[in-house]
Order: C-alpha cells, then sequence, then structure tokens
C-alpha cells in the first residue's frame, strides 16, 4: 500500500474483497487445490493419474542423464533393475526395506503439508527418533523381553515428537518460520548425532563413532528370513491406513485438513483453533519420522550411525508430493523411490554410476509434480476478482 | 589470547563473506515476495563452477563460471516459480536437492570418486593502507581478500537500489501487493523473475567465494547449509540491507567458534561446536522474528492471494 498513490482506496476495497472471498475461497480450493486432495478415491484414481505420469516422464529422462554424465545407459539401466525388482532378494532385502523408512518419514512429511506447516525436517527428526529409540534399546537391555521393540519404537516417536514440537513451540510462541527451524534442526540433529556416537553413546571399547549394539530381543522380528525385510513394513502400512482414516473420517482430520486449506477462514468460520492444530500436526509430523528413524535401528542397522540415513527425510518429501499427499499413495510412491535408491546403490555398486543421480531424479519428480499442481490450479485467475467489472486492472501487466 | 582474538575477528569476516553474499541476494528476492528455498543449490552450484573455472589457475575466470553456475540456477527457479507459478517451499527444496545431486554427479563424473588433491587458487588478503591500522576492527575488516570489498559494496548498492530507485519501488510493490504493481504498470512475473536471476548470481558468487577465499578446494555437500543461514540472516536482518550485514557478521563469527576453539584448546566436543551456528540462528530468530514483519505478499505462488 505504500506503493500506490491511491492507496487507502485500494486497501478499502481489499478489505470488502476479503470478506466476501473467505467462504468462496475455502470452497474452491476444497474443490481444486489439488495438493490438498479430499480423500475420496476419486482423487487418489486423480493423483496416482498425475503422479504416475511425472515419475513416467521422469524416468524417460534417465537415459539422458546417464549419457549427459558420461556412462553407458544400457548395463546401468539393466544394474539398476536387478538392484530393484529384479529378483526376492532384491524386493525383500533392498527396495522394501529402504521402502519402510520412506513410507513413514512420506507420511510425517504429508501430514503437516495438509495442515500447511512445512516441515522440512525430517531427516533431522529421523535422526533424534534413531537417537531415541537407541538410548531406550541400551537402557532397557532384556529386562522387557519381547515388549522392548515397542519401547524402542515408541522412544522413538517421542524423540521425533519432541525435536519437532520445539519448530512448532518456535512458531507457536516465537513466530519463527518452520520451514527455517526444522532445516537448522536437521543439522543440529546431525551434529548431535555425531556427538553422540563419540560421548555419550560410543561403544564401550571407544575406537568406533558409533553406539553399541543392541540385544536382538530389541530387534524388530524379520518378515521373511534371511532377508533382510522386517517388521517395520507393517508398522508402516499400518500407519498409512490408520493417517488415511484419521484425514477422511475424524473431526481432527476435517480441522487439520481445514486449517491446511486457509487458516484464516479456519478461524473465523469454523471456530477451530489454528496455533493448537498446526502444533499438533507438526508434533504428530515429527513422531512418524521418529518411528522412521528408531525402526531403522531396530530393524536393519542395529547400533546408531551418524550416517543411518543416507537423506531419508529429504527424500521423503519427494514421497509425499509424488503422492500428492495421500496416504495410501505413499506406499506406492515410497516403494517406488525406494526401488530407485535400491536400484542407485547397484548402478554404482556394478555399472560405476555415482548414486547422487537418484537424488538428482527425486529433485526433478518433485520439480515436476510442483508444475503439475500449479498448471491444474490455473483455471482459477491469477488475479482477484474485483467487484465490478470497471475496477478489474488491466490483465496483460506491461513490463 | 590477543592475538587469538584477533583471529577469530579476522576469521569472522571471512566466513561472513559468503553469508553476506548470498544473503544480500535473497533481500531483493524476498522483497520481490519470493523465499527461495533454493538459495543452497545456486550456492553449491557456484562453489562447483568456481572450482571448474579456476582450474585453468585464474581466480577471475573461477569467480565468472562461479557466477554463471549461479545464474543458471536462478533461471530455473525464475522459469519455475516467477513464470510458471509453482509453489516457492516445494519448488526451493528441489532446486536445493537437483544442485546437491548435479554437482556430486558432474563432480565424480569429471574428477573421479574422490577427487583427491585438487586444489583451486586462494585469492590472498589485499591490505587497505590506513584503514587496516585501526586496532582490532582495521585487520578483521580491511585485511581480507578482494571479494569481501566486493560484498560491502554490493551491501551499499542493494540498499540504494531499493530505498532510492524506481526498480527498487517495483522489487518492493511487487513483495508488498502485487495486484497494486499491476496497478502502477509493473509485470510481478518480471520483477520476480530478474530477482531470482539476481539471486542466483549472488548464490553462485558466494559459492565462489567459499571455494577461491576460503578453502581452496570442492568438497561434496560444503554448502553445508549456507543458503538457509542466509535465509535466516535475511529475517534477522529484517529484510534491510544494513540490518542483514550486522546479521551476517554474527553467523560468520558462529561458524568462526570453531576456529577460536581450537585456538585457545577449550575442552568442548567438536560436534557441538559445529552445531553451535544452527542453534544460535534459532535462538536470535525466536527473540527477533515476531517483531519484524515480512513482505507481505512473501511466499505466496499466486499472485492475487490475500
Amino acid at each position: 500500500m505504500k506503493f500506490c498513490s491511491s492507496g487507502t482506496e485500494a486497501g478499502e476495497r481489499r478489505e470488502v474483497w476479503s470478506a466476501g472471498e473467505v467462504g468462496y475461497s475455502i470452497r474452491r480450493k476444497m474443490r481444486t487445490q489439488t495438493l490438498l486432495p479430499d480423500g475420496r478415491l476419486t482423487a487418489l484414481r486423480h493423483s496416482m493419474t498425475i503422479g504416475l505420469g511425472c515419475a513416467a516422464a521422469v524416468l524417460a529422462l534417465l537415459p539422458g542423464l546417464l549419457i549427459v554424465a558420461g556412462h553407458e545407459p544400457a548395463p546401468a539401466l539393466a544394474a539398476l533393475w536387478r538392484g530393484s525388482f529384479g529378483s526376492g532378494y532384491a524386493l525383500l532385502s533392498a527396495t522394501l526395506v529402504r521402502a519402510t523408512p520412506l513410507i513413514l518419514a512420506g507420511l510425517a512429511v504429508a501430514l503437516a503439508f495438509r495442515a500447511g506447516v512445512w516441515n522440512i525436517g525430517a531427516e533431522g527428526q529421523l535422526l533424534a527418533g534413531a537417537a531415541a529409540g537407541t538410548a531406550a534399546a541400551l537402557v532397557c537391555g532384556d529386562r522387557l523381553g519381547p515388549l522392548t521393540p515397542v519401547v524402542v519404537v515408541a522412544a522413538g516417536a517421542v524423540g521425533g515428537a519432541l525435536l519437532a514440537g520445539g519448530a512448532g513451540i518456535l512458531r507457536a510462541r516465537f513466530g519463527v518460520l518452520e520451514i527455517i527451524s526444522t532445516i537448522m534442526l536437521n543439522f543440529a540433529a546431525l551434529h548431535f548425532v555425531g556427538f553422540l556416537v563419540r560421548g555419550p553413546l560410543q561403544e564401550p571399547s571407544g575406537l568406533y563413532p558409533q553406539s553399541a549394539t543392541i540385544m536382538s530381543v530389541a530387534r524388530l522380528p524379520a518378515l521373511a528370513p534371511p532377508n533382510r525385510l522386517h517388521l517395520g513394513l507393517v508398522i508402516a502400512l499400518f500407519a498409512a491406513v490408520a493417517l488415511w482414516l484419521v484425514l477422511r473420517y475424524t473431526e481432527v482430520g476435517f480441522r487439520l485438513r481445514a486449517v491446511g486449506a486457509n487458516p484464516v477462514a479456519a478461524r473465523t468460520a469454523g471456530s477451530i483453533n489454528v496455533v493448537a492444530t498446526t502444533l499438533g500436526a507438526l508434533v504428530a509430523s515429527g513422531a512418524l519420522a521418529g518411528i522412521a528413524g528408531a525402526s531403522e535401528v531396530s530393524g536393519v542397522t542395529f547400533a546408531l550411525y551418524e550416517t543411518l540415513s543416507p537423506g531419508y527425510g529429504y527424500t521423503a518429501i519427494a514421497v509425499a508430493l509424488l503422492a500428492r499427499l495421500h496416504p495410501i499413495g505413499i506406499v506406492f510412491s515410497g516403494i517406488f523411490l525406494g526401488a530407485l535408491q535400491a536400484g542407485g546403490a547397484a548402478m554404482q555398486r556394478d555399472a560405476g554410476v555415482p548414486s547422487v543421480l537418484v537424488s538428482i531424479v527425486e529433485a526433478l519428480l518433485i520439480l515436476a509434480m510442483a508444475v503439475a499442481a500449479a498448471r491444474s490450479l490455473r483455471p482459477s485467475s491469477t488475479i482477484p476478482e474485483p467487484l465490478d467489472d470497471e475496477r478489474r486492472p488491466a490483465a496483460e501487466p506491461v513490463g | 589470547m590477543s592475538d587469538a582474538v584477533g583471529l577469530f575477528l579476522e576469521a569472522s569476516v571471512r566466513t561472513a563473506t559468503p553469508l553476506a553474499i548470498a544473503a544480500i541476494g535473497e533481500v531483493i528476492v524476498e522483497r520481490a515476495g519470493v523465499i527461495n528455498i533454493g538459495l543452497e543449490g545456486a550456492i553449491i552450484a557456484g562453489a562447483f563452477g568456481a572450482l571448474v573455472g579456476a582450474g585453468t589457475g585464474s581466480v577471475t575466470l573461477g569467480f565468472v563460471t562461479a557466477g554463471v553456475a549461479g545464474v543458471s540456477i536462478g533461471a530455473l527457479a525464475g522459469v519455475l516459480m516467477a513464470w510458471l507459478r509453482t509453489d516457492q517451499i516445494v519448488t526451493g527444496t528441489a532446486i536445493t536437492l537437483l544442485g546437491l545431486g548435479a554437482t556430486g554427479l558432474f563432480y565424480r563424473t569429471m574428477f573421479g570418486a574422490t577427487g583427491a588433491g585438487l586444489t583451486a587458487p586462494i585469492m590472498s588478503p589485499v591490505r587497505i593502507p590506513g584503514l587496516a591500522e585501526i586496532p582490532w576492527a582495521g585487520p578483521a575488516l580491511f585485511e581480507q581478500p578482494l571479494v569481501t570489498y566486493g560484498a560491502y559494496v554490493l551491501f551499499g548498492v542493494a540498499w540504494w537500489v531499493l530505498a532510492r530507485t524506481h526498480t527498487g519501488l517495483a522489487i518492493r510493490a511487487t513483495g508488498e501487493s502485487p495486484p497494486a504493481a499491476i496497478a502502477a504498470g509493473v509485470s510481478p512475473s518480471w520483477v520476480q523473475g530478474m530477482a531470482l536471476l539476481f539471486g542466483g548470481l549472488c548464490g553462485g558468487v558466494a559459492g565462489g567465494s567459499l571455494v577461491l577465499a576460503q578453502s581452496g578446494t570442492f568438497i561434496e555437500g560444503m554448502s553445508a547449509g549456507r543458503g538457509f543461514i542466509a535465509i535466516a540472516i535475511v529475517v534477522l536482518g529484517r529484510w534491510h540491507p544494513a540490518g542483514v550485514a550486522l546479521a551476517a557478521l554474527l553467523f560468520g563469527g558462529a561458524l568462526a567458534l570453531q576456529y577460536l576453539v581450537q585456538a585457545t584448546g577449550w575442552e568442548i566436543p567438536y560436534q557441538l561446536v559445529l552445531a553451535a551456528p544452527y542453534i544460535l540462528t534459532l535462538l536470535v530468530l525466536a527473540g527477533v522474528a515476531g517483531r519484524s514483519a515480512p513482505p507481505a505478499a512473501l511466499g505466496q505462488s499466486r499472485l492475487g492471494e490475500l
């Protein structure tokens, strides 16, 4: 308003629109806001069509990417397939093992994004969960018997929730953008785990930067021995269905979606406590990411390492967006990106292609989904409709 | 002890330089209403570009290629966020991921898996006679590589452009109210696109100075969150060039803390020292964020959003 000479007049006019537009805006958003599908089957099918389209388009670019990077496409792609779906071993010991944390962290990201909270901190929350889970397992020893994994996973959830809750309080109490705080906490958590495995949690001999190995009683049981697949996948699937039901059928889920769609309307028209809802969403999101970390320790690595996560928390953003934030869709996108990571590792091993290629593919996937989302919002005008046509601003601005 | 403090001050300004350059670009971008989380991607691209360009032995060419790399990331951001109006947070996150991935891929393809022994030439400090004689602050501020002086000039220019020119007015109008900008004959998309190009250029040069004025080599992921810290610096500096300069200095000090700890032999676990800048960011933001107002239209991908 500082800019426009007829500032006050324009300001008043915008007030008039805003009163009328709130209801209109929330209806329009519920209908067309494609990042926030309303959970019906049609929305899932629509999401999957766009997600599959983007995944196919980006995969089609893969041979080109390989050539640009100076590699033979054919052997690399063969290795990609062998390492992901090519054998029962690849599927059960690599793809689905990597899909487990991706699904859980993907659900964490989706839950936050659906509530309009930009939790970019799944990576840090996952590490916090892993650290808390390891500590719980080492403290419990074998005193709790078969209950130990439950305690470990619960401790992981608490660890992740605490870290995310910190970011939530910074936002609710001090107005710090959660985008910044969650990213900062990722780095802080990584260095803190580095400190733990060289300090309080270091293995007894004190030679390696890692924790002591957790006892076998604290480990999640394998689903298909001798393969590495573990009970964590079942937890992930259960969490996906639970989150879908909560978002779709409960009052809490409705509140969450309403706040995500339009916080102003949710507060004024729906008398929803926006601050409490976003804080709750962030804490729950952190708990899910924390479970992902604890399940990695309890099901895969059996000890805490600095390098525990190859960026699962960042890939989780791609997982969530590729499924257009739909919990059931996330199961599929998690398996897809898990396969890509498993295949990428095989590609590095067998064909000498750096596995960072996978993160380029992930980035392109996210960008493709962002463009698709922006395109499908296109029909709604980019300029708010004024009350009468005389006052309509020039449609084509002059540079 | 006084030697350690002198070195610490000098190291603070040196480590603050890339942060300050990246942050001043982000000030322009955010004043135009775009939050560019992809800044981290531009920094790492610039660092890699600097390594490639400086391979010939010329620091100047290194900065040119760093700038080109940054501008290309900025162009990508501009096409997506300003023209196609994609979601800014999502796009920025992906651009960062792309920058980290692509530089890693090219690095390993061009220089092998380890890249052992790769070094770039380092700019030597230039002493400004007279000013450098001031006790404490003199050597810290005026015995630095040329790029640091470039950053000083950039701050002045950025302030002048934002506060005193029509271009600055168009940028601020776009960030506060795109409909008002449109009514005044300014195209928000065009302004934001240009701002993102400039932001990318600054990010690239910042990455270049990381290699050519600090470390002398490239390591995968060496940007280590500096793009995000730069965004925090912008918030802390309240979107004003002068405030941002002070904030950048503060964070330079936090990053330089590790040198001070090494020099004085304090018994603090090294990992906790490394975590300090990130924690400090949060604490300082908690103290300041609530009391400063971002540009009204910041972060909105749809130009007419309320």
